[in-house]
């Protein structure tokens, strides 16, 4: 590609950012009614999180064995070679968008290359659709610093893509629907998984009862993991949570105990299970910086986060700026497919189906009542002890955190930060946001904010040209 | 079930092309084709390959799709290297990254 951002580039009508369900979804649909659109994305292969599948090199005859709905994906892809060699539809492969411009258009700059080492580029678009999906919530406990300790979504990755398991033995821990698609694909890969630690009841559900007869796939895809997991023996305890991971180089067993409606730990329940990894995580933040950091509205989702607010034709608040799939909030692959496909539509000027628009409202249904049932209970923090790490990347422990909020008068996540640097690391809080937001109790959740959505070198940034006077 | 236990290759029908070796603190390890650095080491049975800036802790892969940092190392001379992203390319030289990975910029 040339990238450079000095060299004249071409104006689509669209670009999508994201190669997920959403994204892919959305580039397809516009490029075959006839929007000159580009897909950009930061991994090498398309399909984003859900559909990560290993590289060609490994020669899986059978990548479907670790999906949901592979068919989907094989068909979204078949439509995106299709529209690529036509000419209709440019897919930029490992490029991370840090930063998007908005004036008389947009403009997108991006790092290239694997991890960025292969210069930048500038997109410039006429609408922009953002579909970056979402990385995972994570609550701290005693000892998840602990090597052998990942996230479940970092479990599911590491062997879609690479296959390849962090142990043999995986305690799988946290809440959401992603714990028992996880465990499923651990255990279907030989590894055993002694529990599924989930620490909601699940009763939460039962509020919607609607809601789930209007969604039997969802319902039948939940019993299919269940199934598998009886099958393996894996014990589902609900109500229950991890609260130390015990070892000393890695991990090498958990304390798990029951909890209590407001998610505190009940004391006596505790009991030690032996493992040598645990996947672990509470579900999913929307990844919508990009958006926010231009003055997008957001909304407050079921479940604590925070994502894009849209109308019914998804389009956020900032003029041709539309978002699709996670962005807008958590609601797997399905719903992502139907928005990017909705999106698309109304981009370009074409009439959304009927069917279409009750499968998305059905989704977007089922959706928030997954985000009710899993919301963290305000009582999680008492597992903690004063030494237990919260932020992983500055190593912030509670009881500096404490003392900024106890002693310092701290009353929000951003003077606990500036107080403790909690949340200034490399990950610029994205493992730690939630956690450090509670613990400064302030109020309802905000929006991440970041200036720059991935790291960009300074020779980068000094290479960005300041003469636009568009811009 | 019966026989071998699944692997996830065995599971997904995998018959990779040969394996190639990275060096990781001196060791050979092995890679296939595609892998990333991280993966190769997992497989190698090998969670940690970074020390932390404060306490000198283990570190190793823990989101796996590029969001944590937890995973850092240097790779062939350049530190702070995000292991879960990059491929492992026949005869990369990974070493375990201590603190902040930048010792090469000491006056």
């Amino acid at each position: 590609m040339p990238t450079s951002p000095s060299e004249p580039q071409e104006s689509f009508d669209l670009a999508v950012i994201g190669a997920g369900p959403a994204g892919l979804a959305a580039a397809v649909t516009a490029a075959e009614l006839g929007l000159r659109c580009a897909l950009l994305d930061a991994g090498p292969r398309p399909g984003g999180q859900y559909y990560r599948h290993p590289a060609p090199g490994l020669k899986a005859a059978h990548p479907e064995k670790l999906h949901h709905g592979w068919g989907i994906f094989t068909g979204l892809s078949a439509r995106l070679k299709r529209q690529t060699d036509l000419g209709r539809l440019t897919y930029l492969t490992e490029h991370q968008v840090w930063t998007a411009e908005t004036g008389e258009g947009w403009r997108l700059h991006a790092t290239t290359g694997p991890g960025g080492s292969g210069g930048t580029a500038v997109v410039p678009a006429a609408a922009v659709l953002l579909a970056t999906g979402a990385y995972e919530r994570q609550l701290p406990f005693p000892g998840w610093t602990l090597p052998g300790v990942v996230t479940a979504g970092g479990a599911q990755a590491m062997l879609k893509a690479g296959l390849v398991l962090p142990g043999k033995r995986i305690v799988v821990a946290g809440s959401g629907p992603l714990l028992l698609a996880a465990a499923s694909s651990l255990v279907s890969a030989g590894a055993s998984v002694p529990a599924v630690v989930e620490a909601t009841d699940y009763l939460g559900y039962a509020r919607g009862v609607t809601t789930l007869a209007a969604n039997p796939a969802k319902l039948v895809e939940g019993a299919e993991h269940g199934a598998k997991l009886l099958r393996h023996g894996v014990r589902l305890r609900r109500s229950s949570a991890v609260v130390q991971a015990h070892g000393t180089d890695r991990v090498t067993g958990v304390t798990i105990a029951k909890l209590d409606r407001q998610w505190r730990p009940v004391p006596g329940t505790e009991r030690y299970l032996a493992c040598d990894a645990v996947a672990i995580g509470h579900g999913l933040v929307p990844q919508i910086e990009l958006a926010t950091e231009l003055g997008a509205e957001t909304v407050e989702l079921g479940d604590g986060t925070v994502g894009l607010r849209v109308d019914a034709e998804l389009r956020t608040s900032l003029p041709g700026l539309w978002a699709a799939g996670e962005t807008c909030g958590v609601g797997g692959a399905d719903l992502a497919v139907a928005e990017g496909e909705l999106a698309a539509r109304v981009i370009a000027g074409r009439e959304v189906p009927g069917g279409l628009r009750a499968r998305q409202r059905r989704r977007r249904a089922f959706a928030g009542l997954m985000a009710a049932a899993h919301r963290p209970g305000p009582g999680w923090p008492e597992w903690l002890t004063p030494e237990t790490d919260v932020c992983r990347c500055e190593e912030v422990s509670v009881a500096k955190i404490r003392e900024a909020v106890d002693d310092l008068g701290a009353g929000d996540a951003r003077t606990v930060k500036l107080l403790t640097r909690a949340g200034m690391g490399w990950c610029q809080g994205r493992m730690c946001g939630a956690a450090v937001a509670c613990l400064a109790g302030g109020g309802a959740p905000r929006a991440d904010s970041r200036p720059l959505a991935g790291p960009v070198r300074l020779g980068d940034l000094a290479a960005v040209p300041a003469d636009d006077p568009t811009y | 079930m019966s026989g071998a236990r699944q692997t996830p290759a065995s599971l997904v029908g995998a018959r990779p092309e040969a394996a190639h070796i990275i060096e990781f603190d001196g060791r050979e390890i092995p890679a296939l084709p595609g892998q990333s650095i991280a993966a190769a080491l997992w497989a190698a049975d090998i969670l940690a390959w970074r020390t932390t800036r404060v306490e000198g802790r283990p570190r190793g892969a823990f989101c796996g799709i590029g969001a944590c940092y937890d995973c850092l190392a240097t790779v062939n001379g350049r530190p702070n290297q995000r292991t879960c992203l990059l491929p492992a390319q026949p005869g990369d030289t990974v070493t375990t990254q201590e603190g902040h990975g930048r010792a090469d910029l000491a006056i």
